[in-house]
């Protein structure tokens, strides 16, 4: 019996390894750029990390395919190498013979990247997943284009600017327009204001033109 | 014949001019409603902004790269001294003895000279015209500096959501805002596609900015340079030591300044030094006579000359330095990009553990890998990353501005502060040429009479300003860039070298260089030494006549092409060549003649109504009375 079950176990795991295998059309590569992404702070890579991601996986194939209770065994792991990358196949929970195909492992692990990426500290580029390509962050866009009020501000400003130095100049002429007629009559007016030498005080006086005896215009 | 005494007659010169008796009359009474400068620092920074402009910062330091690096500055130095200072003292001092704009200037000199300053205006007219589209490009990249991450940082998302767009992917993210967001460029100079609404707008905001500044003449514009002119100083000393902190900025400076004096035998890079010295100075605009013509008559031309060639000629080698740091930063960046896309390339392929391979062991790593495992290696197709060829890929105009610098903004912490303050430096730069472009439009306009006097000089300058906005929207289409390329090669080149030349000949050899001397002595105090003699008379002319004549050759040889931008030539990303159209021609020799040739044409237009009025003008004779000279109100005898 015990024979059985050890050839049994034999013949699984051999077989789990030969699905296993570079460039298998059941599973994906995995590249980890741990140095990379977290430099000083980056962890080794060992047993432990390992087992993290094959839990991790498991994880995401259970939120993918509701019901199907997935262990750290159904991950099957191959060809490690320094790089930090390897292959992985996922063996189906109700019969370990079975491998689950690409597309669902694919489908599986776009579904739960962020929560993968989160697992190893990492990102999309970090941990790459050859073959499935990240899902593009749409890029912000803002509900008003902020260049248009940034315009709206200067245009603003300059257009005040504009108002202002056009009503002032307007205004600066009206006040030297009203100032020139107000010259011309006083001289008309047959009086100017002159100062007057009076027993040596200077007085402010009237000078009544019409006893003027200099006249200013001589006559012809 | 005594080449000193070589004059060309001159008669009634005379009566045009105000004496120097006179001269001191007006300056006592402040007669007239001329404008003046508030004080020296105004009249100083006005010039120094007129002068210094967008190439300081991007046409000298690509002809200093170019030319053989610290080696180019012998020419350069050597043009500044014989060329640049002699031409910059000769229009200072004219204007601040003729106390009038340009076109009145030349017509006070000999009324068959009108034709320079006319050339002079329209020099300026479109000049202005495309320096102010400049200007709202660069008020484009302001606005849009206003946010965080930078519009040009990120390619957007293809109609589909799948991917990146296409044209932006394959070439870069700032080349595609540049050329599709900002100016979606068409593919041909002669395939104008309409106006691009943001860009009237920017051009709506540029134009209205200068009107705001320049509404009253020199009384407003001479309040908005104390911080036009003063604030890119500040601004590159900020970038010069956020540089230095940078890595990769020391070996763009040592790049830019390593002597190569091989180049000194290259006939092109004299060339270019000298047109280079000619243009920067702004000479033949008439905007600097104008504005020296506001100071008072005893102002020392010759010290302010001197002066601000020197601020000038540093202000070009420290923006070059402050570039160049940056420049250097970009190379270094992109090196290191592509350093490390080659060592991932290399371990993804043969399973090496990171940091195996580092920029120290790369050679070595790469010769071993490709002995053992040529095919695998051969497949990997890796890029050479070479640092040299990265800093010079220094471009010149608009490109480094808008592509080059936005590219390395945006590797820097906080890119959106680093992005205004550069578009406000260059902004300013921008507004303060354009104070000395609009001067030369608008005096001229008022001396010329063409319009009627009373009109205030807020109408004047307002009229200016809307036809230029009106006829500067060809530079808003989609092929406005190819357009802008033309008038700045054709427009404002060939033209001004024939005024800069003209006025030389005209003060020396019409006017009188020994009067000249006179005046200056009565000027500033003591007579121009043998140095100004012999440049004005000899040196000067002759390099002029050397530069326009190896500038008209060059330009008329060769095979006149335009680079454009598109994604179905080959070599995109690169831009293509283009043959210009037959009828660009057309436009080219308007461009580039119609100033020149209005010189000779006016007066030869002024030769023949002096011949057929001759007899009614014997009839009239006015009495000579200094109260007719002096400007004593609004009317004047001109």
């Amino acid at each position: 019996m015990l024979d059985k079950i050890l050839f049994l176990l034999c013949l699984a795991s051999a077989l789990a390894d030969e699905r296993c295998m570079p460039d298998t059309p059941h599973g994906f590569q995995v590249r980890l750029s741990i140095k990379t992404a977290l430099g000083d702070e980056a962890y080794a890579w060992n047993e432990n990390e390992m087992f993290l991601f094959r839990a991790t996986l498991a994880f995401a194939m259970r939120n993918h395919m509701t019901g199907q209770q997935f262990n750290v065994s159904n991950i099957v792991v191959c060809d490690e190498t320094e790089r930090v990358s390897f292959w992985f196949i996922v063996t189906s929970p109700l019969d370990t013979s079975q491998l689950i195909d690409q597309e669902n492992v694919e489908a599986a692990i776009r579904r739960s990247r962020n929560r993968i990426n989160s697992a190893f500290l990492l990102t999309d580029k970090t941990l790459e997943f050859v073959d499935i390509l990240p899902t593009l962050g749409t890029p912000y866009v803002h509900p008003t284009p902020p260049w248009l009020i940034a315009f709206g501000v200067v245009m603003g400003a300059v257009g005040a600017g504009i108002i202002i130095m056009l009503v002032s100049s307007a205004v600066q002429k009206k006040l030297k327009t009203n100032k020139k007629p107000q010259d011309k009559d006083e001289d008309d007016e047959e009086e100017t204001r002159v100062k007057t030498m009076e027993n040596g005080v200077a007085r402010d006086g009237v000078y009544n033109m019409s006893f003027s005896e200099d006249e200013r215009f001589t006559a012809m | 014949m005594n080449l000193r005494k070589l004059k060309l007659p001159n008669p009634g010169l005379d009566d045009r001019i105000p004496t120097h008796a006179q001269l001191e009359v007006m300056e006592k009474e402040e007669a007239g409603d001329r404008p003046k400068w508030d004080n020296k620092a105004q009249y100083l920074l006005t010039c120094v902004g007129f002068c210094v402009g967008l190439g300081n910062v991007w046409r000298f330091p690509y002809l200093c790269q170019s030319h053989g690096g610290g080696a180019f500055m012998i020419p350069f130095l050597i043009l500044l001294v014989l060329e640049g200072i002699p031409l910059l003292h000769l229009e200072f001092a004219i204007g601040q003895r003729l106390r009038k704009g340009s076109a009145g200037a030349w017509r006070s000199i000999n009324p068959y000279l009108t034709g320079i300053g006319i050339a002079s205006m329209f020099v300026s007219f479109l000049v202005g015209m495309y320096y102010n589209t400049i200007m709202a490009w660069i008020m484009w990249y302001l606005f849009n500096s206003f946010q965080s991450p930078l519009p040009w940082s990120q390619c957007p998302l293809n109609a589909n959501k799948t991917g990146y767009v296409e044209e932006c992917t394959r070439s870069s993210t700032v080349d595609y805002f540049w050329y599709r967001e900002t100016l979606n460029t068409s593919t041909a100079i002669d395939e104008s596609g309409g106006l691009q609404w943001w860009i009237v707008l920017a051009l709506v905001v540029a134009w209205s900015l200068l009107y705001v500044c320049y509404i009253r003449g020199i009384e407003t514009s001479g309040k908005a340079v104390y911080i036009t002119s003063t604030l890119p100083y500040l601004v590159l000393t900020i970038f010069l030591i956020r540089g230095l902190t940078l890595k990769g900025s020391v070996e763009g400076i040592k790049f830019l300044f390593t002597p190569d004096v091989n180049e000194l035998m290259n006939p092109q890079t004299w060339l270019d030094a000298g047109a280079q010295v000619f243009f920067s100075f702004s000479l033949a605009f008439g905007g600097l006579i104008s504005f020296s013509s506001y100071n008072s008559v005893h102002n020392n031309c010759e010290q302010d000359a001197v002066l601000v060639s020197i601020i000038n000629g540093c202000t070009s080698v420290y923006a070059a330095t402050v570039i160049y740091s940056i420049i250097g930063f970009r190379a270094m960046e992109n090196f290191d990009n592509c350093m490390s896309d080659n060592i991932l390339k290399l371990i993804n392929a043969f399973n090496y553990a990171e940091n195996s391979i580092t920029e120290s062991n790369y050679n070595e790593a790469v010769n071993y890998l490709n002995q053992t495992n040529p095919d695998v290696f051969q497949g990997l197709d890796l890029q050479t990353c070479d640092m040299q060829t990265f800093l010079s890929q220094g471009v010149e105009g608009t490109g480094l501005a808008f592509i080059v610098f936005t590219e390395a903004i945006i590797n820097m912490p906080i890119s959106p502060l680093w992005a205004v303050l550069f578009f406000i430096m260059l902004f300013c730069l921008a507004l303060s040429s354009m104070f000395g472009n609009i001067e030369g439009v608008v005096v001229p306009l008022q001396d010329l009479r063409l319009l009627p006097r009373s009109w205030p000089k807020e109408v004047f300058s307002g009229l200016t300003c809307l036809v230029s906005f009106a006829l500067g929207l060809i530079f808003a289409q989609r092929s406005g860039n190819y357009w802008l390329a033309l008038f700045d090669n054709f427009a404002g080149s060939i033209p001004l070298l024939v005024i800069g030349f003209c006025e030389m000949f005209a003060v020396v050899y019409i006017y009188g260089v020994d009067r000249f001397n006179k005046d200056i002595e009565f000027m500033i105090g003591h007579k121009p030494n043998i140095f100004w003699q012999a440049t004005w008379r000899v040196i000067s002319p002759l390099i002029m006549i050397v530069i326009l004549v190896f500038y008209f050759v060059t330009q008329v040889t060769k095979n006149l092409t335009y680079l454009v931008w598109d994604q179905e030539a080959e070599e995109f990303p690169t831009l293509a060549a283009r043959a210009f159209p037959s009828w660009i021609y057309v436009i080219i020799v308007i461009l580039a003649g119609i100033p020149s040739l209005v010189i000779p044409i006016f007066a030869l237009f002024k030769f023949i109504q002096r011949k057929c009025c001759k007899k009614e003008k014997k009839a009239d004779f006015s009495v000579e009375t200094i109260s007719a000279k002096i400007i004593m109100d609004d009317k004047t005898k001109f």
